[in-house]
């Protein structure tokens, strides 16, 4: 067990290098001189020259790159361009409140999509099975924006429910944040429904032919007994793995939902860090949603190999 | 191989080529032939095939199937709610939305077909190569897509925007090659199970040269899973190339791009301006829906 956590570690540590090498590459090599595309075709060159040198970008880049992640062990990410605030106290706000989104998304749509999978699964190959099945799918495929501007206009223009901006004013409770929190966060159940609930039925389809539910069915236990003991559990294992990967999209994807709920989520963060060409702020954005992403299937995986043993005698390794 | 076997005339030529171990065109064709059946037989491939076409046809025609121009500007007559003139209203700048949603389907279809083919192309030749050679190669791109995959496509394909400056070419390259590693995974893992196959041994015994080896003899043989894969990210990128142009880095002003025009006028919700938003909005979906209901379909021919 040890061995096998250890080696996800390792291999999450390299492909977070290279997730660094990469997020500095986009934001330091390819916008060319970072002084002039800050301040634009018209500044002089010595203003460039000096911001350059001001935010480092005239270093070679190896040392721009070792410099950086020095900075970033330490926690100190750097200045934003625009305000000259510490990167960190626009970051961790940010990322907290799409957190707060995602967990109520979760919430919501977790038990629905798992009841939604199993249900099809119970019903395999019938009308109500295809109708979740490549409903759920559909609405996967749907671009985020489009369930939100529907939403908006069902909810808030025509039935003038619920508010049509997520930014709840500042210090109310915890029902006020969930009912602003609720048009954006069924955005997220729409998506993400389709592809938990299509794990969820997989995983049950598999379980219900297993050996071991046969053996319960002809030892007499009653079908509710079989489902909940031996199907049930069985059938969650894969719904752990999607529900990790999402998390990456729910914490940084989410650029378009913040954006038309005027929520100051990370996604938004990233969007604006680089439509205004603030390097320091996007790079460390960036680097945080994909530290999030590696974490969560990390954690997933040594979930996974916890709760079904086959996964870490072998056998996944493929 | 085949030559001299003539088949005994009571059975059918099919099934004594496919029994001497004959020539694997029959085979082939039987194959496809039962695939075409299945599709035409799947209800979803149908619809989506019908959804699909109403936009390529609109595509290649837009203009000349509406009456009303979708670039003239009318100041006077801006934000009409629907009508008997204007089917689905007018925008802020006055242009009627209708002819605007028939004539946009041009630069999304395009941009995402271009996008999802260089993906394609890069992509299997990746997945090709990494799959059939293994080592070193083989572990340091898997590392690398990895790395890229833990970033959400639209974060990449905006970060990779913004510091190139928007046009619908950047947009395939940038869409293209994200795509890429995506689809190397795919085909790589379809590839590694075929090179243990005999004919891959017996053309390695022929000394044929290894480009012949991949892509005249693998190839053919992954097509399967490459045509699935070609559709769902098809559906993806239409996702995406909707997505950035509603965030003003996709596809630029005046097109009557559906994502620009939801990003146009989705400010005018509150306001109770629905038409220029829901219509647009619908097209998107309708679209999405269509391609991956076709992929659906496809996915049932090919992997029974």
């Amino acid at each position: 067990m040890a061995k096998f956590i250890a080696k996800r570690v390792a291999l999450g540590l390299i492909t977070l290098f290279l997730l660094s090498v990469l997020v500095f590459f986009m934001a330091n090599v390819l916008p060319g001189n970072v002084g002039r595309r800050v301040l634009g075709p018209f500044a002089s060159p010595q203003a460039v020259a000096a911001l350059n040198h001001q935010l480092g970008t005239d270093q070679p880049l190896v040392t721009q790159y070792v410099d950086q992640m020095k900075g970033y062990l330490k926690g100190d990410m750097g200045t934003t361009v625009a305000t000259r605030q510490p990167v960190s106290d626009v970051l961790w706000p940010a990322l907290w409140r799409s957190a707060k989104l995602a967990i109520l998304a979760f919430i919501i749509v977790v038990p629905l999509s798992i009841l939604g999978g199993v249900y099809a699964a119970l019903h395999e190959g019938s009308l109500r099975d295809r109708v979740i099945t490549v409903g759920g799918l559909s609405a996967a495929a749907v671009p985020d924006f489009v369930w939100a501007v529907v939403l908006l206009i069902v909810f808030s223009l025509g039935l003038g429910l619920l508010p049509s901006t997520a930014a709840f004013p500042d210090g109310s409770g915890v029902l006020t944040q969930v009912k602003y929190l609720l048009l954006p966060a069924f955005c997220l159940v729409f998506v993400l429904f389709g592809y938990i609930a299509r794990m969820a039925r997989a995983g049950t389809i598999e379980s219900l032919d297993a050996d071991y539910t046969r053996t319960a069915v002809i030892k007499g236990l009653p079908q509710r007994a079989v489902l909940r003991r031996h199907v049930l559990r069985n059938s969650l294992l894969p719904t752990i793995a999607v529900i990790a990967t999402q998390v990456g999209y729910l914490m940084g994807g989410l650029v378009v939902i913040e954006l038309i709920f005027n929520y100051q989520g990370i996604g938004q963060m990233i969007f604006r860090a680089a439509t205004q060409k603030d390097f320091p702020s996007l790079e460390a954005a960036v680097l945080v949603v994909g530290v999030v992403f590696l974490v969560s299937t990390l954690i997933a995986d040594i979930l996974y190999s916890v709760l079904n043993p086959r996964v870490r005698l072998g056998g996944a390794e493929s | 191989m085949s030559a001299g076997a003539t088949p005994p005339s009571a059975l059918p030529v099919e099934d004594v080529a496919v029994a001497l171990g004959g020539p694997p065109r029959d085979d082939a064709r039987l194959a496809r032939k039962e695939r075409l059946r299945v599709l035409l037989h799947s209800k979803s491939f149908i619809a989506g095939a019908i959804i699909v076409g109403f936009w390529i046809v609109c595509a290649i025609f837009g203009r000349s199937l509406v009456l009303q121009d979708p670039f003239a500007s009318n100041p006077i007559d801006s934000l009409q709610a629907p009508s008997a003139d204007n089917w689905f209203g007018t925008d802020r700048l006055g242009r009627d939305v209708f002819s605007r949603v028939i004539v946009g389907s041009r630069d999304i279809l395009v941009i995402a077909f271009s996008a999802t083919v260089l993906g394609t192309v890069l992509g299997t030749a990746l997945g090709l190569v990494t799959g059939y050679f293994r080592g070193f190669v083989d572990d340091a791109l898997s590392r690398i897509i990895e790395a890229i995959l833990a970033l959400p496509v639209v974060l990449v394909a905006i970060m990779a925007l913004v510091a190139l400056g928007p046009s619908n070419v950047t947009i395939i390259i940038v869409v293209g090659l994200v795509f890429a590693p995506i689809i190397a995974r795919t085909v790589r893992a379809a590839v590694l199970s075929e090179r243990e196959l005999e004919y891959v041994s017996a053309a390695r015994l022929r000394n044929e040269r290894t480009p012949y080896i991949l892509f005249a003899e693998i190839l053919p043989n992954v097509m399967g899973p490459v045509i699935v894969e070609f559709t769902v990210r098809l559906g993806y990128a239409v996702f995406i190339v909707a997505t950035l142009s509603f965030l003003g880095v996709g596809v630029q002003p005046p097109s009557p791009d559906w994502g620009l025009q939801v990003f146009e006028h989705y400010g005018l919700i509150s306001g109770g301006y629905w038409w220029p938003v829901l219509f647009p909005a619908a097209a998107i979906a309708s679209l999405v829906i269509g391609v991956n209901l076709i992929a659906d379909g496809l996915t049932q021919a090919f992997e029974r």
